[in-house]
């Protein structure tokens, strides 16, 4: 595993590489197949370059464990707004995540619903490409339109353009008070029109989630006589059948749901869908096995006997489907294929950033 | 403003060019008078201008692909615009370019309350998204300041913002997908109802963009259920340092106001002579605006009033009812004409670090007075948008040109003290030849490197973005 110690390092090895390199951060976001090549390791690249409470930013290294940044922000009553989940017990990986693995992957949590996407929160990168040119975009300013936005193509490309090295990061003050809502919900239908009632709401809910067997889920977060007021009125709206006001318990819950707890640990290939919200249940129906709702119904999670075809099982369908962890090798696509014009703007992309596709080659085809 | 030399082949080749799209856009779908072409020759930014060989109105994606087939074809660069009400010069056409308006593109495709979306043509205007679905309680949440007038396909190139970004973001976070035709009319789906990509994030680099990359023509977007209540304060200061202190001190607190706007005395007199709104004498002004039920208000205000008072305001006014609300926002609604009557106007919107406010204003005024011209101030300061607004007078000889000259400097500072040449107004011509100053020759390659991909010959959206030195080797090579 090569380790650079610096951002020029890092380019130095990339513009002298002469075989692929399999970019990581900490290792814990792995999707179904692994590039080959030699380990290219961002996890000395570490350390907040700037934390300003007062403004909402932070701007650290990629190779920061994601732990230490919360810890940082926690400390001054601040957070995530993505809340970016732990998969390392889905996926079947130890290891400890980097804040710019969580970027590269796009990794987004049940508060995706109201406070956007890990790329929403994304306002300046750093990166080496392919060739080995260091390139910066965005900045640390929430508004900034100069240039094109190269931030939002770098979140989620999971380091096929270049390796990041540092992000900027929009922040958001931690909640004060939580609820969650429990409202009984049977199957897949049920639940995401009750999630669907409850996102339609005037009352800013943070989280929608169904986990099978326990019901829908539904949160609000903020000042103590908001969330008091806020749940009254879901609990009315919902006809919840239980509130859960402990904060303590309410992480723990929300963990559950952001890490698919009910799925983890079971055989079979692992997949997860992006949908239109109104789809999931007719999806869930025709993949005929468990599934976990996240995002309103936007984000359905669900293990398929090995080898299996989960696109095919679950067409039509407007969104995208990832297999993110398969027991034997599979001769499934890892990632949606895209339409023949759009997949040429892709590899037109690829081909410019990296040239040489020295960078997790082959990841996202 | 340089601008390249248009082709003279094209130029030659005008007729022939015009009688194709005409075969193509039936009925009155293409304009080529002297005086219809006159209404396209510039947009909000009045200084430059120049007619397009002619101007196209299709009123559907398919059109729009007929278009650029054409155009293609004929190596014809074309300019697209929403509803010209860009601030930077992004619709400016070139004399050979054929410039694609969407205003008869204006259609609602789809609206699904359910799935808190809707589907329109790009052409809409940003208001009338909102208009679809307000019936049934929800909204489109970035207002950019335009949002009477422009066109949501202009909004997506310049990722558009608005005063209530802190809490609900800009365009691109409220962009859910696009269809687009690309430069040889191909049409392609970036995007759709989910919520994220399953490969690349195309959509995030398509927004923002400047319509360089394909012609948007349809948007699916991001609605939300509207808060039961707003309810504005304000609160007016002794000094503008002790107002950036009491920004600070309110996203300290965890309160997360969906606006905080700032007026320095310059615009606070302006708007007071103009609409009357009652305005305190004082160096700063803030309006704070909360939304919730009644109980969530009252709860954000009482804390609010709380931390200002530890500021000594001069005034800090609540609204008690909708009339006092909207008196309250009367005179920042108002900033602009008011300052319309002040004199001609150059509207910046360099952004910067909310903890670099008090330094960058007094630096502002010193530039000002170096200057000889007059800045009134009013912006979004919870994200730190500025607004310097440069007061001079387009009749007097070589004023413009002084008071781009002071732009470019407040421009400079902004980028100097950690900032962005531009927050929500976009790039296009008019901060062009800055984009140096922010970025490296290799940020520049990083980006250009994109528009290769999309757009090979350089055709869309021309003379935009770019330092024209920096894209010279590449439009050269394209051509």
């Amino acid at each position: 595993m090569i380790r650079p110690s610096s951002e020029d390092d890092l380019a130095e090895i990339i513009r002298t590489a002469a075989a692929p390199l399999r970019v990581c951060g900490g290792g814990t976001r792995p999707v179904a197949r692994a590039p080959a090549g030699e380990g290219l390791s961002v996890a000395g690249l570490t350390g907040i370059v700037l934390y300003e409470p007062q403004t909402l930013t932070l701007v650290v290294r990629a190779g920061t464990p994601l732990a230490e940044v919360e810890g940082t922000l926690a400390a001054e009553g601040q957070r995530l707004p993505f809340e970016p989940p732990d998969w390392r017990g889905l996926l079947g990986v130890d290891g400890e995540s980097t804040i710019g693995g969580v970027v590269a992957a796009n990794a987004s949590g049940p508060r995706r619903v109201q406070a956007g996407a890990a790329r929403d929160s994304v306002i300046g990168v750093r990166f080496v490409d392919g060739t080995g040119l260091v390139v910066k975009s965005g900045g640390r300013t929430m508004k900034n339109v100069t240039g094109y936005d190269l931030v939002k193509l770098m979140a989620g490309s999971r380091g096929t353009l270049g390796v990041l090295t540092e992000v900027s990061l929009k922040l958001l003050p931690a909640a004060g008070a939580v609820a969650t809502l429990v409202v009984a919900a049977d199957d897949p239908g049920a639940a995401v029109s009750v999630m669907q009632s409850a996102l339609s709401s005037p009352h800013d809910v943070t989280g929608a989630a169904w986990l099978p067997g326990t019901g829908v889920l539904v949160r609000v977060e903020g000042l103590a006589a908001s969330v008091a007021y806020r749940s009254e009125k879901l609990a009315l709206r919902l006809d919840a059948i239980g509130v859960e006001r402990d904060p303590g318990r309410n992480v723990t819950l929300w963990q559950d749901v952001a890490s698919v707890r009910p799925l983890q640990g079971r055989s079979g290939d692992l997949w997860r869908f992006s949908l239109r919200p109104s789809e999931a249940p007719r999806v869930a129906a025709r993949l005929g096995a468990d599934v976990v709702l996240d995002w309103g119904g936007g984000l359905l999670w669900t293990v398929l006997p090995a080898g299996k075809d989960a696109r095919a099982l679950a067409r039509p369908y407007a969104g995208h489907a990832t297999l993110m962890r398969a027991d034997r090798p599979t001769p499934h696509a890892v990632f949606e294929p895209e339409p023949p014009a759009v997949a040429a703007l892709t590899r037109g992309l690829r081909a410019r950033f990296d040239p040489r596709a020295i960078l997790n080659r082959g990841l996202m085809d | 403003m340089e601008m390249p030399v248009p082709d003279g082949r094209i130029l030659a080749r005008r007729q022939e060019i015009i009688a194709r799209l005409r075969s193509v856009l039936p009925g009155d779908g293409v304009i080529d008078d002297p005086v219809g072409t006159l209404a396209y020759e510039c947009d909000a930014l009045t200084a430059y201008r120049c007619r397009p060989l002619c101007v196209v109105l299709p009123r559907s994606t398919a059109e729009v692909a007929e278009v650029m087939r054409v155009c293609h074809a004929e190596g014809v660069p074309v300019v697209p615009r929403g509803a010209g009400t860009s601030l930077a010069g992004g619709a400016l056409p070139t004399a050979d370019s054929v410039l694609i308006g969407l205003a008869r593109m204006n259609e609602v495709l789809e609206i699904d309350i359910g799935n808190r979306l809707i589907r329109v043509q790009a052409g809409r205007t940003n208001l009338a998204v909102t208009a679809a679905v307000e019936a049934e309680g929800f909204f489109y949440a970035p207002d950019p300041s335009s949002q009477l007038a422009c066109a949501i396909g202009g909004n997506i190139g310049m990722n558009s913002g608005g005063a209530h970004c802190l809490k609900y973001g800009v365009t691109t976070n409220n962009l859910l997908g696009v269809t687009l035709v690309l430069h040889d009319g191909t049409i392609v789906e970036i995007g759709g109802p989910q919520m994220d990509a399953g490969g690349l994030d195309l959509l995030g680099v398509v927004c923002g963009a400047e319509g360089q990359l394909g012609i948007v023509t349809e948007a699916t977007l991001r609605i939300l259920p509207r808060p039961e209540g707003a309810r504005p304060v304000l609160i007016g200061f002794s000094a503008n340092e002790v107002a950036g202190a009491c920004v600070a001190d309110i996203i300290r607190a965890g309160i997360l106001p969906v606006a905080i706007e700032f007026m320095d005395r310059p615009c606070i007199r302006a708007c007071e002579d103009f609409a009357h709104a009652g305005y305190p004498d004082c160096e700063a002004l803030l309006i704070v605006e909360v939304e919730g039920g009644p109980a969530e208000i009252d709860e954000q205000i009482g804390l609010i009033r709380q931390i200002a008072s530890r500021h000594d305001p001069v005034e800090l006014r609540e609204a008690a009812s909708e009339e006092e609300a909207r008196r309250i926002w009367l005179g920042r609604k108002s900033a602009f004409g008011a300052m319309g009557q002040m004199g001609d106007y150059i509207c910046l919107d360099g952004t910067i670090p909310v903890s670099a406010l008090p330094a960058t204003l007094r630096r502002i005024g010193e530039l000002s007075r170096d200057h000889g011209l007059q800045v009134a101030n009013v912006f979004h300061a919870g994200d730190g948008n500025l607004h310097p607004l440069i007061i001079f007078d387009a009749n007097r000889p070589g004023d413009l040109e002084r008071a781009e000259a002071l732009g470019a400097d407040i421009l400079r500072l902004c980028v100097a003290v950690g900032g962005c040449l531009t927050g929500e107004h976009g790039v296009g011509i008019e901060k062009r030849d800055l984009m140096e100053v922010q970025f490296t020759a290799a940020d520049l390659e990083a980006q250009m490197r994109v528009k290769d991909v999309f757009d090979p010959g350089w055709t869309l959206n021309p003379a935009k973005v770019f330092p024209l030195a920096a894209s010279a080797a590449r439009r050269g090579a394209a051509g």
